[in-house]
């Protein structure tokens, strides 16, 4: 398969998908989960049947209750009901159980989760610090990688480019965030930040590994001037490790996608998406923009 | 390296059943040494304390979270959880408290008993000579909970029920004083400020005995609970709360259960139809990183969440990667020519520097992860690390193994 000789396809198609996801961004915004903005999170069912709906919660909440800024989500998997309200104290919490009790009948208590803006903040701060961190590692590990140098590409542009691809990989399931907030409400959560961190991870060494390979064979190469063909030629040669590995991956998430819990939902998803597109951008991002750059800077 | 690779496999196929019986669920295990479930697969509730310091001096802060740890641990422990955790953690300027309770079936009762500052006083009417006030009111004396030796539900003649108090050397004398100079005059006892009961002292009390009445008869047994654990040297907040119920906790174990073994066998599905004969090696050492690393967890004794089966599942994903990586690379060899023997040794040695990389940033990213969240997510970047680790041997050492001795 001859990559290099189509990067301008494989290239303009993330280009337009990075274009899209940062758009995304920029005009939905990310929503703060009650992870990081606090709030509460609370999972009910009814042990009489029919008598819940989203609509009749709703309005019971907003009328009965007062409470304000309230979104209510139906979970069919277990036909119970998701409700997203402000940070509750205890007693308000047994106070609302009560009455919901009261007005519903059975009411079950699946989950309930309530954050105070305190916490929030701090988590807030530590998620920053822990995005922070990993980069910094992932950065020196990354001029660790290509210390050594290997004409006639300069080693840190190998370490650039490893970075713009995690970019690439980061922004994409970012983006599609943005827009599952936009279209049905979704937040980021303190899983999310896990997702995108591990896919940073995963991005990485998927694209280091196709790197040590067109090095090595640069070293091996008699016309290394005929950068194209061998960087095709590296690539091709770990095209099915590359598409091998990330394959049992996504079997693995695929399985706890479909048949896992349903509060994993997302987080799979985030890390599923960020593996496809890793794999996609080590193989026809990360190499062709190598070519690329050496075509530009020769000019 | 030369040892007898028969000689080392037996040893992994000992090590494997061993790690085996030691893991199932329904076996020794289980009698032995069950499996720590956390709460989110067994229901349960975690909460988040503030610890209100604004009184205490700053020299002392340590000592008195230490304190107040102590007081909620021995509150907690009446509530018959299996393994409750609390601990403290400090936060900037300020501290916080975490309670974990698996497997309660009531946590708002458990909500309610830890949160309350449970602070005994005695409290005497002032001489009227000094008083000025036209209303007299009770004043704190000298004897609080801190001179107690035990609280006791006992039931008076008329069959209420009463606790009874028994104060230490100190408290009996305070005691002895306080009801001299108040013969004939009521003597109050208040919990966290407010009176429950005022008798009138007939006569001084030696000995340290005290009784209180008019406490109201479910609540008798947990109030002298509290008395006898202490009073909270600090208020504490409740600041945040994840509450699971059970029927939710067991579906949860359950799916993601069910969510392994299906990826499992999806994965040696592919590397069979894949790599064939390579692949059927490869999933055999799968099997055994999946009982190893279970033991491991076990042995070290990791609380099993939710977030960590996930990272495990990931895990199992990545775990087959140190194999791709190496008979892809076999497979060069053997086009370059080699004998399958070779090839194979080839592969396993040319490869090694791309599982240490490809295992590193992953490494980093759960390292990170452990050390600065929250305590869902560090069963997340506990589990994914403990795999990679553990992967890295059985992809490289089982595999290797295995090969050896049937690939002739």
């Amino acid at each position: 398969m001859n990559i290099i000789k189509h990067r301008k396809i494989f290239l303009s198609i993330s280009g337009i998908f990075v274009l899209v996801s940062v758009a995304a961004i920029l005009f939905f915004g990310l929503k703060p989960g009650i992870d990081f903005a606090g709030g509460t999170l609370w999972q009910v069912k009814s042990e009489t049947d029919g008598q819940l709906t989203v609509e009749s919660l709703k309005e019971f909440f907003e009328k009965d209750l007062e409470v304000k800024n309230l979104i209510v989500y139906a979970e069919p998997e277990n036909a119970s009901f998701l409700a997203r309200l402000p940070h509750l104290a205890e007693n308000q919490h047994q106070q609302y159980l009560a009455a919901l009790k009261n007005r519903f009948g059975g009411i079950e208590e699946l989950r309930y989760e309530t954050i105070g803006p305190t916490i929030g903040q701090e988590l807030r701060r530590k998620a920053v610090f822990a995005v922070i961190l990993v980069l910094l590692g992932i950065s020196l590990y990354v001029a660790f990688a290509f210390r050594k140098v290997s004409y006639p590409i300069k080693s840190w542009k190998y370490g650039v480019i490893t970075l713009i691809t995690l970019f690439h990989d980061a922004v994409i399931p970012m983006g599609f965030y943005a827009f599952l907030g936009w279209k049905i409400g979704i937040e980021i959560d303190i899983n999310f930040i896990v997702a995108v961190l591990v896919i940073v991870g995963f991005s990485v060494h998927d694209t280091i590994v196709v790197f040590d390979r067109i090095r090595e064979n640069l070293l091996l190469a008699k016309n290394r001037l005929d950068l194209e063909n061998i960087v095709n030629f590296s690539v091709n040669q770990t095209l099915a490790r590359s598409v091998n590995t990330s394959l049992t991956l996504v079997l693995a998430l695929a399985a706890l996608l479909f048949v896992g819990p349903v509060s994993l939902k997302y987080f799979v998803l985030t890390i599923l998406l960020g593996t496809v597109v890793g794999t996609y951008s080590s193989i026809f991002i990360a190499s062709p923009l190598l070519t690329v750059w050496h075509k530009f800077s020769k000019v | 390296m030369k040892k007898n690779p028969v000689i080392l496999l037996i040893g992994i196929i000992f090590l494997t059943v061993v790690s085996g019986i030691f893991v199932y669920p329904q076996w020794f295990g289980d009698k032995y040494m069950p499996w720590r479930l956390g709460l989110d697969l067994i229901g349960g509730t975690h909460l988040t304390y503030d610890v209100d310091l604004s009184g205490v001096e700053s020299g002392d802060k340590d000592s008195v979270v230490n304190g107040l740890r102590d007081v909620i641990e021995r509150r907690v422990n009446l509530f018959g959880v299996r393994e409750p955790q609390v601990v403290t953690a400090k936060n900037g300027d300020s501290y916080r408290l975490v309670v974990e309770l698996a497997g309660i079936s009531n946590p708002q009762e458990a909500i309610e008993q830890i949160g309350r500052t449970a602070f005994l006083d005695f409290r005497e009417l002032p001489s009227i000579e000094n008083s000025t006030a036209t209303e007299l009111q009770f004043v704190p004396t000298e004897l609080t909970g801190r001179y107690l030796l035990k609280a006791q539900v006992i039931t008076s003649q008329l069959g209420q029920p009463e606790i009874s108090l028994e104060f230490n050397g100190e408290g009996s004398k305070l005691f002895e004083d306080i009801t001299g100079r108040n013969i004939g005059k009521p003597l109050a006892i208040y919990i966290d400020n407010e009176i429950v009961s005022a008798p009138t002292v007939n006569d001084k009390i030696i000995g340290g005995q005290a009784v209180i009445t008019g406490v109201p008869a479910k609540e008798a047994q947990p109030l002298a609970n509290l008395l006898n654990a202490g009073a909270l040297p600090a208020p504490v907040n409740l600041i945040g709360q994840y509450t699971v119920g059970a029927t939710m906790g067991n579906e949860f174990l359950r799916k993601s259960i069910v969510a392994g073994v299906l990826g499992t066998i999806l994965i040696i599905v592919f590397m069979i139809v894949y790599y064939r004969g390579f692949g059927f090696f490869a999933s055999l050492a799968l099997l055994v990183y999946i009982i190893l690393t279970l033991a491991v967890f076990k042995g070290v004794s990791i609380t099993m969440t939710l977030s960590g089966i996930a990272g495990f599942i990931l895990s199992i994903g990545m775990a087959v990667d140190a194999n791709i990586l190496i008979f892809e690379r076999t497979k060069e060899e053997i086009k370059k020519g080699l004998s399958k023997i070779t090839a194979v040794e080839e592969g396993f040695r040319r490869a090694w520097s791309s599982i240490r990389d490809s295992n590193i940033t992953t490494i980093i990213s759960s390292v990170v992860l452990y050390y600065f969240t929250s305590s869902f997510v560090k069963g997340f970047a506990l589990a994914l690390l403990i795999g990679v680790l553990v992967s890295m041997f059985s992809a490289i050492t089982v595999t290797r193994t295995i090969l050896r001795v049937f690939v002739k």
